[in-house]
């Protein structure tokens, strides 16, 4: 009790005492995190709580800093990939796609078609396999423990089908410059053949168990409304400005690679609560499945690699680009400023989670504390990304 | 007349608090086994599967480690308190067997309200959470044990009313007898006489064992681990025992009370007993691998606004009846 | 009235925790789909990466592809390997006799060209992000994943590996005089 640790100056640390109590004394001020099992790795939040209600809350970033935007600085523009696998561990190939065509751009590169069909083909199926993490992620955060396990089971087959051309089950470096890495082989196209009806079988089964469930029910339906003039407010982006009413989806606001020519939808709820985010979700997986079945038949022969594509001592021309494309949390953006070297002279990250994650601040406000849970899981964070 | 230690009274009561011991924790360590057989089968893996055959000595491997590590306590805890909760939660757990009948003969003590006994032996686990959460010196567990006060207090009414609705209608809180006057075939049990009752019975009994869905005040994705967050080692294996303990005895007294005991259409037995109370364990790890958790405010409103008011009206429709014929 | 039909729908959405129930125990019957590993394995090892391998030469199994171009080691992102270009072989004693004959007569001495060809070859699988960069940039693909994908050990250091000795092991040769 009384060891010098207790002792003010010692008592907690910068934003334990920098978060100020509330007027009266009444309140517990509490640290979710950067170990709390709900927090989804290492996410800290200072909450302010008056019996189980949130007076306040507050996140702190910076567990999981790596610096990726610095060492840009310091890499040829090809050793900047595999960063790219690390920045969102969970749908990777969405941030290869942004950054190669960000570099595309900068170096008027052009990119074979059947490498962008790989690329949307690659880069869907590993949104599936994001989402259903999310989807398990969620449910365990409501404390339901066997939807992930189920959801993993598809998740395995993706990692299965997606680790044959690109080597790895999670921080993939696939995108190259100009093209992809490696080919896709008949079978793996056979395999996601199979995967599609496989997948949507199982998608009535995830309605039974869990979207119906009454229990899950009243622990989304009217948690965490989000208006939609709020969710712009913060630049939020991805399912949870769609569910806010808004359908808003860079491959079609901002269309890249081959999205234009294929067919989906972009599905978008007023319900703006918890439960329109867990629907969008679920409904952006059968968009995936759509387009993964519109690609995979229309998946041209040819190149894989452009000819000119950038070696590794290759220098950019000078300039600025920003590429933008949709990933499983939102807008991702990479800004590239060039000198004319062959490492580029800045690059920012611009991470989706984090301007979701901004959100959450005010929109916890006066919710219980397993409110607060479910809108944290509702907003599908990925910590890496957002301290990056 | 005064009993001495010799007497034959004593003998055997003190044989039956060791017999009942090692029921008691030979039953945990099925049901740990059970439970997560179940929960890795649901899950379409295996479970434990390594330490011997089909995992079968897994509990037994867990048991050594849970006794084999340091009991540690954090600063600033309560010491007193803090060492008590467990053991607090655990003792009450051996005379809540006591009146249970397995078996017409196979019964620790012939207590006339038995029924009473344990409704108050079982409110004594409450105190035990309430103090490890304020011992603990820990926000999460204080918030767990406000959780579990709240909770156990709640659901405690509908759960007597539930039962009262039983004891009206055969006139006795001797579980021995209850289970006599219901017959061998499942019509004849309470459970189809009363079924409100049982319904009501049935999910305040999860909630007062604190199983999903209701398990606020352990609920790990919000509190961490809720109450016992500073336990480890044997402190934590004692709260343990006493969760698993609990749901024995709910689910013993549910099949005492609405199940017919241990009479069956065939070979009437303690057999039939065990069965049928595995069997509503058995439903209650179900649900505990099938359901998200309900919300604090949520998990009242069941009680005062359905619970409660469903469990009144049971009540006083038995006793019309009853009073009627 | 609105509260009402509320409560009704609540006791229909009831069923829902009975679907619940169903699902669960439907998959309960099912078979399992978990791999017991030490006595399984999975099917597509060999499309996952272990750590890097160097590829033998067609005619020589003990002797890599490798120009010592030193392509992958500027390539690499991480830093995780040390390429040596292989020293001009010791001249024998006639030809350093030649060369002084050559020197005196005021001609340049013809000095062998250093074979194309590693001497050493370390890779820190510790630091390897399995990027892959590697193995695309040489120019003669000298270097691929191998599939001992089971590579543990407790020690940082054990992850330096010599890919060339490696290589030997491989092919069964032994070590050149002068190593070990
Ligand atoms: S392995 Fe390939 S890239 Fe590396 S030094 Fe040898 S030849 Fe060059
Ligand atoms: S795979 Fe990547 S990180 Fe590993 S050695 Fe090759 S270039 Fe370096």
């Amino acid at each position: 009790m009384d060891s010098v640790f207790h002792q003010e100056p010692f008592r907690g640390d910068y934003y334990t005492r920098r978060f100020e109590p509330g007027p009266d004394d009444s309140t517990l001020i509490l640290n979710m995190g950067p170990q709390h099992p709900s927090t989804h790795g290492v996410l800290r939040v200072v909450v302010e709580l008056e019996g189980e209600y949130i007076l306040r809350a507050e996140p702190v970033l910076g567990y999981l800093h790596r610096m990726h935007e610095k060492m840009g600085e310091t890499r040829s523009y090809l050793q900047y990939m595999p960063n790219m696998g690390r920045v969102d561990y969970l749908h990777p190939l969405a941030w290869n796609h942004a950054y190669v065509c960000a570099v595309e751009k900068l170096g008027n590169i052009e990119v074979p078609r059947r490498a962008e069909f790989i690329r949307v083909i690659t880069s869907e199926l590993n949104r599936i396999s994001s989402h259903l993490l999310w989807w398990g992620a969620y449910l365990l955060d409501l404390g339901a423990f066997t939807p992930i396990m189920y959801a993993f089971e598809e998740r395995e087959r993706i990692q299965d089908l997606l680790q044959e051309p690109t080597g790895s089950r999670l921080t993939y470096s696939f995108f190259r410059p100009g093209g992809v890495a490696a080919d896709l082989s008949p079978e793996f196209l056979q395999g996601v053949r199979e995967f599609i009806p496989y997948m949507r079988s199982r998608l009535p089964m995830y309605k039974d168990l869990v979207t119906d469930n009454i229990i899950l029910r009243y622990r989304c339906e009217e948690v965490g409304e989000l208006p939609l003039d709020m969710a712009r407010r913060y630049g939020a982006s991805g399912p949870v400005l769609r569910a806010s009413g808004m359908a808003y989806d860079v491959r079609r606001a901002e269309p890249y690679s081959v999205y234009p020519e294929l067919e989906f939808a972009t599905p978008v709820s007023q319900r703006t609560d918890a439960m329109g985010r867990y629907k969008v979700r679920l409904a952006e997986i059968e968009e995936s499945l759509k387009i993964l079945e519109q690609a995979v038949e229309m998946i041209p022969e040819g190149e894989i690699l452009v000819k000119g594509a950038p070696k590794p001592r290759w220098k950019a021309p000078a300039g600025e680009v920003y590429q933008a494309v949709e990933g499983a949390r939102g807008k991702i953006g990479v800004h590239i400023l060039s000198a004319g070297s062959a490492q580029p002279y800045r690059i920012k990250l611009r991470a989706p989670g984090f301007s979701n994650l901004s959100l959450f601040a005010e929109l916890a406000k006066g919710t219980l504390l397993s409110d607060a849970v479910s809108i944290l899981g509702s907003l599908d964070l990925v910590i890496p990304e957002i301290d990056r | 007349m005064e009993a001495t230690l010799l007497d034959p009274r004593m003998f055997r009561i003190v044989a039956a608090a060791m017999a009942l011991a090692a029921f008691v924790g030979l039953n945990a360590l099925v049901l740990v086994y059970l439970e997560r057989k179940i929960a890795g089968h649901v899950q379409r893996r295996p479970g434990p599967f390594e330490v011997g055959p089909h995992g079968l000595l897994q509990p037994l491997a867990d048991a050594l480690k849970l006794i084999g590590k340091q009991l540690f306590r954090p600063a600033g805890a309560d010491a007193l308190l803090f060492w008590m909760a467990p053991v607090v939660s655990f003792i009450p757990v051996l005379p809540l067997f006591l009146p249970i009948p397995f078996d017409p003969d196979l019964v620790a003590m012939h207590v006339e309200p038995g029924l009473l006994l344990i409704l108050a032996f079982t409110g004594i686990n409450v105190l035990a959470l309430c103090m490890a959460g304020w011992g603990s010196n820990n926000k999460w567990s204080l918030l767990g044990a406000s959780r579990a006060v709240a909770q156990s207090v709640a659901y405690e009414i509908p759960l007597l009313m539930a039962l009262l609705a039983v004891t009206f209608m055969h006139g006795s809180l001797n579980l021995s007898e209850i289970v006599e006057a219901q017959g061998a075939w499942p019509w004849q049990w309470n459970a189809f006489i009363q079924p409100v009752a049982f319904i009501v019975y049935f999910t305040c009994a999860v909630a007062e064992t604190n199983r999903a869905p209701f398990d606020l005040p352990e609920a790990e994705s919000e509190l961490t681990a809720g109450f016992h967050t500073e336990y480890s080692g044997m402190g934590f294996g004692l709260f343990f025992l006493a969760e698993y303990a609990n749901m024995i005895v709910v689910c013993a007294v549910a099949t005492a009370l609405f199940l017919g005991g241990w009479q069956g259409p065939f070979f009437s037995g303690w057999w039939w007993f065990l069965a049928k109370t595995y069997a509503l364990l058995m439903v209650i790890i179900w649900f505990r691998w099938t359901y998200p958790r309900v919300r604090f405010d949520q998990l009242l409103n069941i009680n005062w606004k359905w619970l409660l008011p469903l469990s009144m009206v049971n009540l006083m429709v038995t006793a019309l009846v009853m009073k009627l014929f | 009235m609105q509260a009402i039909r509320r409560k009704l729908k609540d006791i229909t959405n009831l069923w829902s925790m009975v679907k619940g129930l169903k699902v669960t125990g439907g998959q309960f019957l099912k078979p399992q789909v978990t791999v017991h590993y030490p006595r399984q394995e999975v099917a597509n090892l060999a499309s996952f990466r272990g750590p890097l391998q160097l590829v033998a030469k067609p005619k020589d199994p003990a002797k890599p592809k490798c120009i010592a171009c030193l392509m992958c080691v500027s390539v690499c992102p991480s830093g995780c390997l040390t390429v040596l270009k292989a020293k001009p072989p010791k001249p024998t004693p006639e030809e350093e006799a030649a060369a002084r004959a050559a020197l005196e007569a005021g001609e340049k001495p013809a000095k062998k060209p250093a074979p194309k060809e590693p001497s050493r070859f370390i890779y820190d699988y510790s630091l390897c992000s399995l990027c892959g960069l590697c193995a695309e940039n040489c120019p003669v693909g000298s270097l691929s994943y191998s599939e001992n994908i089971y590579l543990t050990a407790t020690d940082a250091k054990a992850f330096k590996l010599d890919l060339l000795a490696d290589l030997r092991a491989r092919a069964g040769a032994a070590p050149p005089a002068g190593e070990e």
